[in-house]
């Protein structure tokens, strides 16, 4: 038996567009998102799905998957990218209902940036936390472009050294956040000798994250050679499932994230991990993870960028887990 | 009415640890510990790695009184967790003393030869860069938490038996 769930909602009255890449296509209505493969189809509530996609393009295909749930999502090649329905799903697995296509990166990047210009509303911020945005629901209404366009802040060396990545201030956008008014904003204080002025740096990081205006979003706050301190806030549910294929570290830097943990390969739940202020944790480079932040925290995520990890990863010796004891 | 929230920070003398609920996973794969108790349970600057991810590292410090005095030949990064903590920097006569092979800190012997560069106050949540082939050392008046940006060095203390969840 193979029943068509078909659903092709009827853009000429919801006023959106079809999208097709490859062998998939990808329609909304006014409350979900219908994304179709040769051999199964899936759907997904839209806030849902527009949220996995703002991060799947924000972070570039990201290191490893981007599972947008227990279905569909992609998996960077670095310079190229596998979009998959149910490959790494038991059930979809044993139902041979899978399938995944390899595109090039920035072919598949452009149209997904197309779809979710199309497919966002006005009030509608794929980034922020349910509390501070509208709805994604209902027909075609204007555009959020100057939102879902925003680009992460990355550090070449350090925020805050004059020609890197600027402090945030009221007066640059980023007012503090209704979460954490009570965040010290004081800088720190820098006694240079004379003739030492420009070469003593130091800025307010916690401060500096209170301001963000994006949830679940990391940016580069410092960069020793390619360890990269990318701190961010959480603020609900991480909108997608992250299975890397490198080791990961997590560093709670305020109150808490329950993260939890999946099998990469099956999605089966292996376990839940708490994270306080002052836990650190390795996330493994063989399971997905997925955050419940109740309150909006800060948090520090550090990944190692460096292109020996990709060859690492590419004649599959790269280590699953940092350290063993 | 706007909401008011309490930001819950830590710190060396009150932290309380989260944990890991297993269904079918060994826990020691997460290689979980919190910064603040391992500045609790360990000696003033020692350097106890807490994260490593091939030769990088994020390490942490206890700090007390006055450090000796470290050089490193790439840049590295210290964030204050919760007490103040002043860093006092020095920019050497001869950098040609810092090895360009050596990664991580490398501690001094004695006061370095050089000039004073000046001091940065740092407070909770202040990140300060330590410039490469700059010596540095900090002062604290009371215990406090410094989290490092580093790569493993001569002075990198790996314990991962003591300070993880097994």
């Amino acid at each position: 038996m193979n029943v068509s769930l078909k659903c092709i909602p009827d853009n000429s009255v919801t006023g959106y567009e079809t999208f097709r890449a490859g062998s998939f296509a990808f329609s909304r209505c006014e409350y979900f998102a219908y994304i179709d493969s040769p051999v199964g189809e899936h759907v997904m509530p839209i806030d849902a799905f527009l949220k996995a996609l703002m991060r799947d393009i924000a972070w570039g295909f990201f290191y490893g998957t981007v599972a947008f749930d227990d279905v569909f999502g992609t998996t960077n090649h670095y310079g190229n990218v596998d979009m998959f329905l149910g490959t790494f799903n038991e059930e979809w697995v044993k139902a041979e209902r899978t399938y995944s296509e390899n595109f090039r990166s920035d072919e598949l990047m452009a149209v997904f940036k197309a779809m979710i210009s199309d497919w966002t509303n006005e009030g509608f911020d794929p980034f922020a936390a349910p509390q501070e945005t509208g709805n994604a629901w209902g027909r075609k209404q204007g555009n959020e472009d100057a939102l879902i366009e925003r680009k992460r802040e990355v550090a070449k060396r350090m925020v805050g050294i004059p020609g890197d990545a600027p402090l945030r201030t009221d007066e640059n956008g980023y007012p503090v956040n209704r979460a954490f008014l009570d965040v010290d904003q004081e800088q720190p204080v820098i006694e240079a000798e004379p003739g030492f002025e420009d070469q003593l740096y130091a800025f307010n990081l916690f401060g500096y994250l209170s301001r963000s205006d994006v949830t679940w979003n990391p940016s580069v706050a410092s960069v020793v050679r390619q360890s990269l301190f990318c701190p961010t806030t959480e603020e609900f549910v991480l909108p997608i499932a992250h299975g890397n294929d490198r080791v990961e570290w997590f560093v709670q830097l305020s109150d808490h994230i329950i993260w939890n943990i999946e099998d990469k390969h099956t999605s089966a739940p292996t376990a839940t991990v708490t994270m306080r202020a002052g836990d650190v944790a390795a996330m493994p480079g063989d399971i997905r993870h997925k955050g419940l932040s109740p309150k909006r925290s800060l948090l520090l995520v550090w990944e190692n960028g460096s292109p020996e990890i990709q060859e690492m990863i590419k004649n599959g010796t790269v280590p699953m887990v940092p350290v063993t004891f | 009415m706007m909401a008011e929230y309490k930001t819950k920070f830590a710190s060396i003398d009150d932290y309380t640890k989260g944990g890991i609920q297993i269904l079918n996973e060994d826990p020691k794969r997460f290689v979980f510990s919190n910064l603040y108790e391992v500045a609790a349970t360990s000696a003033p600057y020692e350097r106890v790695v807490v994260a490593k991810n091939l030769d990088y590292t994020i390490e942490v410090s206890r700090a007390e009184n006055t450090s000796d005095w470290y050089v490193c030949s790439h840049d590295e990064f210290v964030v204050a967790m919760d007490y103040d903590v002043e860093v006092h920097f020095v920019k050497l006569d001869d950098e040609k003393v810092v090895d360009e092979n050596q990664d991580g800190a490398v501690k001094l012997q004695g006061h370095p030869d050089g000039r004073k560069m000046g001091r940065i106050l740092m407070k909770r949540g202040h990140q300060a860069l330590l410039p490469e082939k700059v010596a540095y050392r900090f002062q604290a008046s009371a215990p406090a938490t410094l989290m490092l940006q580093t790569l493993i060095g001569q002075e990198s203390v790996e314990k991962w038996g003591d300070i993880c969840i097994k």
